[in-house]
């Protein structure tokens, strides 16, 4: 059952008036079910990041709808900010700054009641305690942020989020700048609330390796526009845009034969190198390997493909049956 | 947070702005000096009734010096200046209020609302705010005393808006800061009203910064009290004020000159209690978010060797770094943050150190170069690089091996550049410096490190500034500008760690084509598994300040011996399917100076047992050339 459903979302940034702004989000639809995961994925100036902000209403949204459980909540400019009450929430990137450094957790916990009024003191102190308990922290609540590590912060961060009863969080890279050893725990524990509480993720990140695990479905992004989207399994294995390739051959794992593999892979496929972008054509252009020059005149529809995904390429048919795709299934077979 | 953050991060968080205020004794003796004022305001007039009124004293007495009768002499009516000086007090002291009152009511609400708010309202009181700026104050307050002679509530109230607009500027510059950060994004989506965000996230963040300037305006007010005080133009005739006895000090100036000090000491030194105390207040109200308000000078060179000397190794190695400790001074006595570490590396070999963070990673690599942080002090070890030992090299000697033999790229390029410098122009002057080229050799020499660092257009990109170049371009200069000196070679910390992964996979294959084609050795540092298995040949693993574990690239990705490493690597997301749970490992990295007996990673590990927490555990060496540090190596292998 759809619980968000973004259609043809577009997000312009205007430095004035006068100037033209750059256009972050670029033509954007995708939907969230209720207690699914969908992972965004790009990297920097994809514009992941604009989406989730402009879902939370904390960016205008300068055309196309965000529809939350039937209603449109999207923020445009002039316009009130939609009140949500809290029903989406937000655990951000950098523990450091996620919480106020001169309140306590108790207190950065409990205010998130306050828009709801009907929670007294008592009860909001009660439920403060037995939230931070569901994250592994109980008996914290008097503590400032700096006594704790970057990890134990980005679980308050959760527990912040969850307080009101959110039907959707959306985690805007929320393991990136957490070491391996505790970006597993914050992984584990997402998943474990979800399935406890029935919760729906929007999970932003850059790294694919996560966002398969952690996602059902992935839309992979490149400068605000959609490359691909699908099951987070099927593009991971077999990644039919040439952009998630090259996302993917990009991406480091922990393995020297696998890297040098991936490297000759890489070394294989140099862009074609050609001129001039136009914003008619395909964002990628410039630094696809497969550039034709149809790429550059006309901007490519998303298609469907027969396995249910959505690649916005003109030659993803006749690439398809490519090296790359192959020696990622042979990869996963070795190992 | 590294290992030297880790260390001087502030202890007091929990105590509030008052207590840790307290804590200071110049702010004690100021606030003191203050109270005492504040009190002889309330007091005085009532005590000494009829001073306020008093035309003369004893006529027969005037112009005396100090004497046991008159403790501070008399005026030239024969007014007791004690009693004069104490009564004057209040129409000092409620005048300052007056203004400063004023002055917060109106700045700082104003500041708040233009910072959080932003927009139409920010622009229209900033415009107001520049006009203020450009107004002389003085001058409308006289005119204002024009219109209400000898009125100091107006003359006051007329101060405090005019020196508001300095709140309204301080204090919407600090709200700027934080408007956007991550904790007022999270308020915002819960529903919370701007009132609420305001009051109590925004507001306890910028009060320090407020209450500097406003003990700095407080001090402003007085003297601007006691100069219209001085002019005679706010308080009727008998009645003292501080300023009134100055000028009737200057009256007598030649035959009497004693007469001016009593009041001129009183402004002066409650000035300075309103300065001091802004001070010490800006300081303990950043101590908060800066390591050291008081920066301590680079101690590792001035610092006298208290370590013994470590016998020198016989090695090939270009760079043999040899039980290697690093601490760093803390309140409660030193901390050590590296602790015996050896790491070595032949030349044109790629090598990696990988761990995460606060494991003293970086701090070996700025200790190669002698460039610790903080108060941070080599405290056993040697460093050996081309027969010399780098731990006992003079700050001279050392600049002579920066730079030119041993070269270093960090995580943030874009600030190492010059943003006021053509990229060319700071490239030139380094080969110049290196190589001692004429300006136009060096010219083409720096076109030529961009063209082999793989930058598109390198006569562009060295007519370019900072601003103008793309993260990964940036890195490409920083490379570029890291060969200026031929290093044989070149530290890299964290070098992609801010980029894009396709951007990071194209400088690692510029590293690794520099390293073949140069013969130019690299020691990596990176907390990214993926990155280190990309480019080095050899990896040490450091936790807690310890190598744990040393072996080629293959060998430990295959079959690590360390239960951290083999830990890490099970906990890749890559490796489970969703719905399983991820192998993560409990716990947190200890940090320097918590460090437990025995082991370090004991209370996260599966197979500790009781004799891993009795005793340092050394590193022991295996026959194939690797070594780990784990009692249970056997297990490990089996």
């Amino acid at each position: 059952m759809t619980l968000l459903s973004i259609d043809r979302l577009e997000v312009v940034y205007r430095a004035s008036r006068r100037t033209a702004g750059v256009r972050a989000v670029d033509d954007v639809s995708f939907e969230i079910d209720r207690g699914e995961t969908v992972g965004l994925v790009g990297e920097s100036g994809s514009g992941k990041s604009t989406i989730g902000r402009a879902i939370l209403g904390l960016t205008p949204v300068s055309s196309g709808t965000v529809e939350f459980e039937g209603e449109d909540i999207a923020w445009r400019p002039g316009m009130r900010r939609p009140s949500l009450r809290g029903a989406i929430q937000l655990v951000s990137q950098d523990p450091s700054t996620a919480l106020n450094p001169a309140r306590t957790v108790g207190d950065t916990l409990a205010e998130t009641l306050r828009p709801a009024r009907e929670v007294g003191k008592a009860e909001a102190r009660r439920r403060t305690e037995s939230m931070l308990e569901n994250v592994g922290l109980g008996g914290v609540a008097d503590r400032y942020p700096v006594q704790f590590s970057g990890g134990q912060r980005q679980r308050i961060a959760i527990a912040r989020a969850l307080m009101a009863n959110p039907c959707l969080v959306v985690c805007d890279e929320p393991v990136s700048a957490l070491d391996l050893s505790v970006q597993a725990q914050v992984l584990n524990l997402l998943a474990a609330l979800q399935s406890s509480l029935g919760l729906s993720y929007l999970f932003v990140s850059h790294d694919l390796g996560v966002v398969r695990y952690i996602a059902h479905r992935m839309v992979v992004l490149y400068r605000g526009r959609v490359m691909e989207s699908g099951p987070s399994q099927r593009i991971y294995d077999a990644p039919l845009h040439p952009y998630t390739q090259a996302l993917l051959m990009a991406s480091p794992v922990p393995d020297p034969a696998e890297q040098r593999r991936r490297r000759e892979a890489r070394s294989s496929t140099r862009p074609t190198g050609v001129g001039v972008l136009s914003p008619q054509g395909c964002p990628f252009a410039h630094r696809c390997p497969f550039t034709i020059a149809q790429c550059l005149e006309e901007r490519p529809p998303l298609e469907r493909s027969d396995d249910d995904r959505l690649v916005a390429c003109h030659r993803w048919r006749a690439l398809e049956d490519r090296v790359v795709s192959d020696n990622v299934e042979q990869q996963r077979a070795v190992r | 947070m590294s290992a030297a953050e880790a260390i001087q991060s502030p202890v007091q968080w929990h105590s509030t702005f008052g207590r840790r205020l307290l804590k200071r004794p110049l702010a004690v003796s100021c606030l003191a000096f203050l109270v005492v004022v504040g009190l002889v305001g309330v007091i005085a007039p009532i005590a000494l009734p009829g001073i306020e009124t008093q035309h003369a004293g004893n006529l027969l007495q005037v112009n005396q010096a100090p004497s046991w009768d008159h403790l501070l002499g008399t005026d030239q009516l024969g007014r007791d200046v004690l009693q004069r000086l104490l009564v004057g007090t209040r129409v000092t002291i409620v005048g300052v209020l007056e203004a400063v009152v004023v002055l917060v009511g109106i700045g700082v609400p104003v500041g708040l609302a233009a910072g959080y708010l932003g927009g139409s309202f920010d622009r229209v009181a900033m415009w107001v705010v520049d006009l203020a700026f450009s107004i002389p104050g003085i001058i409308i307050v006289i005119l204002v005393l024009s219109l209400y002679p000898e009125n100091m509530p107006a003359a006051m109230v007329t101060l405090g808006v005019l020196l508001a607009p300095l709140i309204v500027r301080v204090t919407r510059s600090a709200t700027l800061q934080i408007r956007d950060a991550p904790y007022i994004d999270a308020a915002r989506v819960s529903g919370l009203s701007g009132a609420f965000i305001v009051s109590r996230h925004v507001l306890p963040r910028v009060s320090g910064a407020v209450i500097v300037q406003v003990s700095f305006l407080a001090a402003v007010a007085l003297g601007a009290q006691a100069g219209l005080a001085f002019l005679n133009l706010l308080v009727p005739a008998p009645a003292p004020s501080w300023g009134g006895m100055v000028q009737d000090g200057t009256n007598v100036l030649l035959i009497h000159p004693w007469l001016i000090w009593p009041p001129g000491m009183a402004i002066a030194l409650t000035m300075l209690a309103f300065s001091l105390l802004g001070d010490v207040a800006r300081d303990v109200s950043t101590e908060l978010w800066s390591p050291s308000s008081t920066p301590k000078k680079r101690g590792r060179r001035s610092a006298p060797k208290r370590f013994a000397a470590v016998p020198q190794v016989e090695t090939s190695s270009l760079l043999s770094v040899q039980g290697l400790c690093i601490s760093f001074d803390s309140q409660a006595g030193p901390v050590l943050a590296v602790d015996d570490v050896s790491i070595d590396i032949n030349a044109g070999e790629v090598v990696g150190v990988v761990g995460e963070s606060g494991c003293g990673k970086s701090l070996t690599l700025a200790a190669i170069l002698g460039l610790l942080p903080g108060n941070g002090q080599i405290t056993g070890g040697r460093i050996d690089f081309e027969g010399r030992d780098l731990v006992h090299l003079s700050e001279r000697e050392l600049r002579g091996i920066r730079g030119k033999q041993i070269a270093l790229i960090a995580q943030d390029a874009m600030s190492g550049l010059d943003p006021c410098l053509r990229i060319g122009v700071q490239l030139e002057e380094l080969i110049r410096r290196h190589t001692g080229n004429g300006r136009r050799l060096a010219r083409r020499r720096a076109v030529e490190l961009l063209a082999e660092v793989h930058l598109a257009n390198p006569e562009q990109v060295a007519r370019s500034y900072a601003h103008q170049l793309s993260g990964g371009m940036a890195q490409r200069v920083a490379i570029a500008r890291a060969l200026a000196g031929e290093p044989s070679l070149l530290l890299a910390d964290e070098p992609t760690t801010a980029l894009d992964v396709t951007i990071q996979a194209e400088i690692l294959d510029l590293l690794r084509e520099l390293s073949s084609t140069r013969g130019m050795a690299v020691l990596l540092v990176s907390h990214d598994w993926g990155v280190i298995a990309d480019v080095c040949e050899r990896v040490f693993v450091m936790y807690s300040g310890e190598v744990v574990e040393h072996a080629a690239a293959m060998p430990i990705y295959r079959s690590p011996l360390h239960p951290y490493t083999k830990a890490l690597l099970l906990a890749d997301p890559r490796d489970s399917d969703r719905g399983q749970a991820l192998n993560s490992i409990g716990g947190t990295v200890p940090h320097p100076g918590e460090w437990p007996v025995g082991c370090r990673f004991q209370a996260r590990c599966g197979i500790a047992v009781s004799r891993c927490a009795e005793s340092k555990v050394r590193l022991t060496n295996l026959p194939d050339g690797r070594s780990t540090r784990c009692l249970r190596v056997e297990e490990m292998q089996a």
